[in-house]
């Protein structure tokens, strides 16, 4: 279905019925001139004309189906524009009046009636068809003409521009960096603000009378006009007139003073030597008096003027032009316009040095395709369509090579389009239907994260489309850590409509394991594989914080002549005693215990208990007394309860501490519960 | 067996589906195509289950059918059941009269249409 149909003269027909039977003698009927594209109900045919709207030719509907009828499809069809490029033919065996007129009032053609005739089916197809493909043409020829007479009149301009530089002794690149600085300028201040009233299409109107801004020079004697030298102040004197001799020829052309390109052309003619302190000619005018037409070209010319070269004066730089500009060496300007002159300077400066007559003509197109965009009903062309394709075609390639899983969503109605590949990884269908009712965004996903993801991007804006998040997908059967990068999509317009976004699927679960590896490596020792003190005094302090009720323990404590081990079989022999002081310690706790080596041969756990603490105490106090080889494990334990610290770990671990100091005191080998009764700690302390 | 002497015993027009239709080859593809067709199947389980909305979608997919092959026999009983439930779709006993002779001619039609294709 997606090879190139733009140009197959094969006519495409959708039929959408949910009886194979009627699909199957319509298109039997049809299939010797037409490829067939058949589907059971309206949903199905959304997602067919989702993607590929303008390879069909004409829709053949019925409308008592399951899932979707075909009143709600022909909604869909009118709210995704879909109606005015396909045709529809209404093929229902439902011959009541309502309905059919239910069906004329949005927006279907014809009607075919049961029982299926053939020669009536295949008349009714062909002429349906033909109206509406001559109806585009037609649309079509009109847009190409258009087109046609604007570039004539845009050479007649042109022309005749020309011949007054010539006269000048200019070459004919002034008028064309008029055009190109108007346009910048124009196209800027649009943005800024629209108190001027100006529309796109002015634009390109303001741009073709910029040409003629000095065309009253034909009226300047050639000794004035080509002076070597600088002018005596008669011979200015007569110079100036050419704004208002310009005006003149064009206010003399008879019965067209109503085109806008003149009285556009008059504006600028005359006043493009005004400045806005009054200080200009030929009229004196202050300020907004000034038309914004004449106004820019005014700056326009002046720009230009600076850069280029002149008998009487080299050309200036372009940041030497703007700041003279700017610094009102010559002549006071709209201030708004010189805020538009500085925010486009290094366009300028970029375009005017690139400027060819290619490049030119490329702008044309660019602001015709503009222009076309602006408006509303905006027909396809068959040049658009053959661009289309090749879009399509280049943007398939690139998903396929991706190997990432991409995806398309609509929410009229509702459906998830995956890429080819996507599809293929994920073992689904290309088009899912109510994908949050669908395996995919119950299984896929789970549940809530799919709504939250749907509920984020509706939530977003055409100005910050984005959106990126992480969820664990079952991809496979496996679970998968995988992000979401996604980009709502809106309609265009005053008031944007979201219709959806696209976006596509990382799996980004390896990255996601190492960091968790990280994490955990961070938090643990690594001789022993018991937390390190910064991780058990983390997890200590947020159980002490958040639960005050239970009853817990801390248990602190160090092996007695331990530097003997090392002492006397080496270090190696001291890092397996304090392993087999960890294993030990594992035995004796539950895993939502907190067992930690605190550095050297400390060791720390932190429990809870339910009665009383000694028995328990005892018992881990105990299993870790044991022989390792030769060498016996002996250890002095001070114990503190948390019920006497009030929370504070420092506290706690403080009174383990003189619990421990306590032991030590008295001989090691044992272990001392606390008791605000012991001996402080004295200053040679205890660790 | 012809297809005309299936039409005469089934109660159909062969006159108008050929009309219609135009070749004997594809009449006879179609009325082949009747007896894999599930929508009398989903009307009997409906009527059963008494859902109305998918009896009612049964009914008139099989009218369609009848309609499109010139089944004038089928294509009556049908058509009056389609046309009841159109405007009510209240299950009622009146409603098993209709569906039983619904299933008379249903019988009928694959009868012949079976004899058809063994001839």
């Amino acid at each position: 279905m997606n090879q190139n149909k733009v140009s197959n003269a094969k006519g495409k027909i959708l039929i959408v019925d949910d009886s194979e039977m009627n699909r199957a003698i319509l298109s039997d009927m049809l299939s010797d001139e037409f490829d067939i594209v058949e589907v059971e109900n309206g949903l199905e045919a959304s997602a067919v004309l989702h993607n590929h709207e303008q390879e069909f030719s004409l829709v053949l509907l019925d409308i008592v189906m399951p899932v979707m009828d075909g009143f709600e499809f022909l909604a869909v069809m009118n709210e995704n524009g879909w109606i005015k490029s396909i045709p529809v033919v209404m093929i229902s065996a439902e011959t009541v009046p309502s309905y059919v007129d239910r069906a004329y009032d949005l927006g279907v053609l014809d009607y075919i009636s049961r029982p299926f005739d053939e020669r009536v089916v295949r008349r009714r197809v062909m002429s349906t068809i033909m109206l509406s493909s001559k109806q585009k043409e037609l649309s079509y020829m009109v847009a190409e003409q258009m087109l046609e007479k604007e570039k004539n009149s845009q050479l007649m301009v042109e022309i005749l521009s020309n011949i007054v530089e010539f006269r000048n002794g200019e070459s004919g690149m002034h008028v064309l960096h008029i055009r190109i600085l108007t346009e910048l300028l124009l196209k800027r201040l649009l943005e800024k603000t629209d108190k001027y009233g100006i529309s796109r299409s002015d634009i390109s109107m303001i741009c073709n009378a910029s040409a003629l801004h000095d065309i009253g020079k034909i009226a300047v004697p050639s000794e004035v006009l080509n002076k070597p030298g600088k002018l005596t102040k008669e011979e200015f004197e007569i110079m100036k007139t050419h704004a208002a001799e310009g005006g003149d020829m064009l206010k003399s052309i008879p019965l067209r003073q109503d085109e806008p390109l003149i009285k556009i052309a008059y504006q600028i003619c005359r006043w493009h030597h005004e400045r806005y302190d009054g200080r200009g000619y030929p009229d004196g005018l202050k300020g907004e008096e000034i038309p914004i037409a004449a106004q820019v070209v005014a700056l326009a010319d002046v720009y230009d003027a600076l850069t280029s070269k002149r008998v009487y004066k080299d050309a200036f730089s372009h940041e030497k032009a703007v700041s003279m500009i700017l610094g009102g060496e010559c002549g006071t300007f709209n201030p708004f316009l010189l805020e538009c002159l500085t925010d486009i300077s290094e366009q300028l400066k970029e375009e005017l040095h690139s400027t060819s007559s290619d490049h030119d003509g490329e702008r044309e197109i660019v602001s015709t395709v503009e222009q076309m965009l602006d408006k509303e009903d905006f027909g396809m062309s068959g040049r658009t369509l053959k661009l289309l394709e090749q879009e399509r075609t280049k943007y398939k390639f690139y998903a396929d090579m991706s190997h990432e899983i991409q995806f398309e969503y609509t929410i009229t109605p509702e459906i998830l389009i995956l890429s080819e590949w996507g599809a293929q990884y994920l073992k689904l269908p290309e088009i899912i239907y109510n994908p949050r009712e669908d395996f995919f965004g119950k299984e896929i996903f789970n549940q809530q994260d799919f709504e939250k993801l749907l509920e984020r991007l509706k939530h977003t804006s055409p100005k910050n489309p984005n959106v990126e998040m992480d969820f664990v997908l079952n991809i496979n059967g496996r679970n998968q850590w995988s992000k979401i990068q996604a980009r709502s999509m809106w309609t265009d317009g005053e008031e944007p409509q979201y219709t959806g976004a696209i976006g596509k699927i990382v799996d980004i679960h390896k990255e996601r394991e190492k960091m968790e590896q990280l994490t955990v490596m961070a938090d643990h020792d690594p001789l022993t594989g018991l937390l390190n003190h910064r991780a058990a005094k983390r997890y200590i302090s947020s159980i002490l914080d958040s639960d005050s009720e239970k009853k817990y323990i801390l248990l602190f404590f160090d092996l007695d002549h331990f530097k003997q081990a090392n002492d006397t079989y080496g270090h190696q022999f001291g890092d397996e005693v304090l392993r087999c002081v960890a294993d030990k310690i594992r035995e004796g706790t539950r895993g939502s215990d907190i067992a930690a080596r605190m550095g050297g041969d400390e060791f720390l756990i932190f429990m809870d208990y339910k009665t009383s603490m000694e028995p328990l105490v005892k018992r881990i106090f105990d299993n870790i007394t044991c022989e390792y080889r030769e060498f016996p494990i002996r250890l002095s334990m001070g114990v503190a309860s948390a019920e006497d610290c009030k929370g504070d770990y420092e506290k706690l671990f403080k009174m383990a501490d003189q619990a421990l100091y306590a032991v030590k005191r008295s001989g090691r080998n044992s272990y001392q519960i606390y008791d605000p009764n012991l001996p402080p700690l004295t200053e040679e302390g205890s660790c | 067996m012809t297809v005309k002497e299936c039409y005469e015993a089934m109660g159909g027009d062969y006159e108008d589906v050929m009309r219609r239709l135009r070749k004997d080859e594809r009449v006879e593809k179609f009325l082949m195509k009747v007896l894999d067709d599930k929508s009398f199947q989903l009307l009997t389980d409906s009527m059963e289950a008494q859902n109305m909305d998918e009896a009612f979608r049964a009914a008139h997919t099989l009218k369609g059918i009848c309609q499109n092959l010139s089944l004038n026999r089928l294509y009556g009983s049908s058509n009056e059941l389609a046309e009841k439930l159109r405007n009510n779709r209240e299950y009622s006993q009146e409603l098993d009269v209709i569906v039983a002779q619904v299933k008379e001619d249903y019988d009928a039609t694959v009868a012949a249409i079976t004899k058809l294709k063994e001839s």
